[in-house]
């Protein structure tokens, strides 16, 4: 969620049991102002906590000119010194989550210890001393990444494709009606679209080039791996996600409000197909 | 010679034989709008200008004709809530009841905002008033709010109240009704079946564990949820040993409808309220600490009633309170106060052996092998046991301590987090603690969950001549066989 709306904001999504005490927002408001001077960010989000076993990583994102892919990620344990996190490319996910598992501990430097003769081979060995040392800080980056990858959402509309592929906010976004609110059709995965390609011409048709250009959170599978529901005396529009609990997004139908924040365990959620 | 610039507006000004709208006029307006309005970078979102100036054209006339409004879910909502915020009268006469049964829900809010948990300030205001509301109505003598559970539709709001003694007889003696018209109309089936008896089975369900009382053990509490503050609060039935157990082995979402049924394997017996108290009952004892010293045992004389004093406390007058930075760097300084829940689904063992005994007299052969091999009682941690004597499972602690601030550690609150039970907070502050759940009601499971399976197929019956079928013989072989019978009669 965006860093200028923060306090508000986090009362919006606080039916999820999780807030901010006074001194990390305080923190918050003071130190993400200097974060954007110094990085040269466009627009600093607070993006959420992951809750270890001895200390929490809050997270904050910078994002430039294109929304989309221009972010960075960076920590913070006391919301005030910010570190950033490594780019999590394929190879390190690859890594992480053959190697990591359990709860995060809060020690960047923790050493997940990975059993390397499951796979003897020549081949596979250089990978397997990699995977053997996957620090926590490459963990939290590959976290996030998939997080933003998987469950990060928007409302439809509230960012624009330019001509030239830049995603950027829509300044004349006055957010959904309400009966638009309460349909999944209408809030969008902000990443990489995957689904779209497979569609059929036919369905392309409806789409409006500019602004459906990210995949409908309503296509995903399992079926109901979301909860939709209105809170804050019904005027909030509150999205969960089931894959990762902890993440809520929320909207105010009929303004430009919306954002998401996770807190939780950073662990995936894969015992989802015998829950529903 | 005609002006150029006239022809121009001439041709601006002709309106349009769908609209009956110029561009000129259009383009005015426009204009005006970007005047008034004094819009940033109008260039860049001309087209939307223009959109908005057709729609708000085309609004002013469907004015006319609107729709009958369908009543909005908020709207709902708050008309329901309305009636929280109406100030009774009448409360003067028992003032000194509902003080003392009200939670403090304000204070809680704001030691709970400091550990990072809460639910936004106006809601926990909504939830203070409801909890008045449901104090008011049911009459109880004491009300906390144990917390909120999440739920896919929508989430539970959950207040724990201490039960009149009234209110026991009355359930119990509603259930045992209940019971005995089960047994009236099982004997009524039998007299039924009398003419034609079917083959007896020689199978019997094993005994079912009982319940604990109201008052004791798991049913110490009772429980009233609701899923909005303002919504009508609902009584949640008392748990069976059997519904702990079987909730035990599923993990399944809560819906946020209390008669949802839980589809699951193995099943479990009840839908989603009696899930509900079921995990209620499993998180309250798990998850429930206090600081060392603020509850001491009920010291009674009688050394016989060892089991009935184990599962009382009292609140110790002079429990002091621990410096915050000792709670918050050693977990032995907090401690267990609800009853641990034994393998069997209850706190306090009951030996099924001799109870099952008791209800079938006539076989006294079967009492005396029961008797031999007697089972285990199984004993559980005794109450107001340190939580650093908990088991670690997973690879990881079972719990996890802070201090709520850095830079002012003197005022600050020690937070005791539960890692089995995520989402289950408890803060300690001078002589003031408190308990809150907020989260799904599940447990954590460390990799995956894997269900039960189901159990193996049974063995087919061993296939021998007297159960294969023989192929009929045909008229032919029959004739054949005829034949020679009565060659060999002749013979």
């Amino acid at each position: 969620m965006d860093a200028n709306t923060l306090y508000c904001s986090l009362e919006l999504v606080a039916g999820s049991g999780h807030t901010l005490n006074s001194e990390q927002r305080a923190a918050l408001q003071t130190s993400l102002v200097i974060l954007r001077k110094n990085y040269k960010f466009k627009r600093v989000l607070f993006w959420g906590k992951i809750m270890g076993l001895k200390e929490d990583y809050f997270i904050a994102q910078g994002r430039g000119e294109d929304e989309l892919k221009d972010r960075t990620s960076l920590y913070s344990f006391n919301c005030i010194d910010w570190l950033q996190l490594p780019p999590a490319t394929d190879a390190l996910i690859n890594h992480v989550t053959t190697a990591a598992k359990g709860r995060f501990i809060g020690d960047p430097s923790f050493v997940y210890d990975h059993d390397p003769q499951q796979r003897p081979g020549t081949e596979k060995q250089a990978e397997e001393v990699m995977a053997a040392k996957v620090t926590e800080e490459m963990r939290l980056a590959v976290t996030v990444h998939l997080i933003d990858e998987e469950v990060s959402v928007v409302p439809r509309g509230a960012f624009v494709k330019r001509p030239h592929g830049l995603v950027q906010l829509n300044p004349s976004f006055s957010g959904l009606s309400e009966s638009e609110a309460i349909k999944l059709d209408n809030y969008l995965h902000f990443s990489e679209p995957k689904n779209l390609k497979k569609k059929s011409i036919l369905e392309l048709g409806e789409l409006n080039p500019a602004i459906d250009f990210l995949d409908v959170l309503s296509d995903d599978i399992p079926k109901g791996s979301w909860s939709l529901q209105l809170e804050c005396a019904g005027r909030v529009c509150v999205l969960r996600s089931l894959l990762w609990l902890g993440l809520t997004f929320y909207h105010v139908p009929m303004t430009q409000q919306h954002g998401y924040i996770y807190m939780g365990y950073g662990n995936k959620n894969l015992d989802l197909p015998f829950m529903l | 010679m005609e002006d150029p610039a006239a022809k121009v507006k001439a041709l601006l000004l002709k309106s349009s034989s769908e609209s009956q709208l110029s561009l000129y006029d259009h383009l005015v307006q426009v204009l005006m709008k970007v005047i008034d309005e004094e819009t940033h970078n109008a260039v860049d979102v001309f087209e939307d200008l223009s959109h908005h100036v057709k729609q708000c054209s085309l609004e002013e006339r469907q004015s006319v004709l609107k729709d009958f409004p369908q009543p909005t879910p908020a709207e709902l909502l708050a008309e329901q809530q309305r009636l929280l915020f109406v100030c009774t009268d009448d409360a003067d006469q028992e003032e000194d009841l509902v003080e003392m049964a009200l939670p403090n829900v304000s204070e809680l809010r704001f030691f709970l905002e400091q550990a990072g948990v809460g639910l936004g300030r106006e809601e926990m205001q909504r939830i203070c008033l409801a909890l008045k509301q449901l104090v008011d109505s049911e009459a109880l003598l004491c009300c906390r709010l144990w917390g909120k559970i999440l739920g896919t539709r929508s989430s539970y709001i959950v207040a724990e109240a201490e039960c009149r003694e009234g209110l026991e007889e009355e359930e119990q003696s509603a259930e045992s009704t209940l019971e005995q018209e089960e047994r009236h109309d099982d004997t009524k089936e039998k007299h039924v079946n009398e003419k034609d008896p079917l083959p007896q089975t020689n199978f019997k369900p094993p005994p079912v564990v009982p319940k604990e009382a109201i008052g004791t053990g798991a049913n110490k509490f009772v429980y009233y949820v609701c899923n909005e503050p303002g919504l009508p609060w609902a009584k949640l039935p008392l748990v069976s040993p059997a519904q702990i157990t079987a909730a035990r082995h599923i993990r399944k979402f809560f819906t946020g409808r209390l008669d949802t049924p839980i589809v699951s394997y193995p099943p479990f017996p009840g839908n989603e309220t009696n899930y509900l108290r079921a995990q209620i009952a499993r998180i309250s004892a798990g998850t429930q600490a206090s600081p060392q010293g603020f509850y001491q045992m009920v010291e009674e004389e009688g050394d016989e009633e060892d089991e009935v004093l184990r599962d009382s406390y009292e609140v110790n007058p002079d429990f002091e309170g621990i410096p915050t930075a000792e709670m918050s760097e050693s977990l032995s300084t907090w401690v267990h106060h609800v009853q641990h829940i034994l393998q069997q689904g209850r706190c306090t063992w009951v030996n099924l052996a001799t109870k099952a005994g008791d209800d079938s007299n006539e076989e006294e052969g079967d009492e005396r092998e029961e008797a031999e091999n007697e089972p285990e009682p199984e004993v559980g941690p005794s109450l107001l046991t340190p939580v650093s004597q908990d088991a670690e499972m997973f690879n990881s602690p079972p719990w996890s301590t802070k201090l709520s601030s850095r830079l002012t550690p003197q005022h600050a609150v020690a937070v005791l987090h539960s890692n089995l039970w995520p989402g289950a907070v408890t803060y300690a502050c001078g002589k003031k603690f408190d308990n809150i759940y907020m989260g799904w009601g599940l447990k954590y499971v460390g990799e995956g969950h894997s269900p039960a399976l189901p159990p193996l197929p049974q063995k087919e019956f061993p296939s021998g001549p007297e159960i294969s079928e023989a192929v009929d013989p045909s008229v032919e072989e029959e004739q054949a066989l005829e034949e020679a019978l009565e060659e060999q009669e002749a013979a």
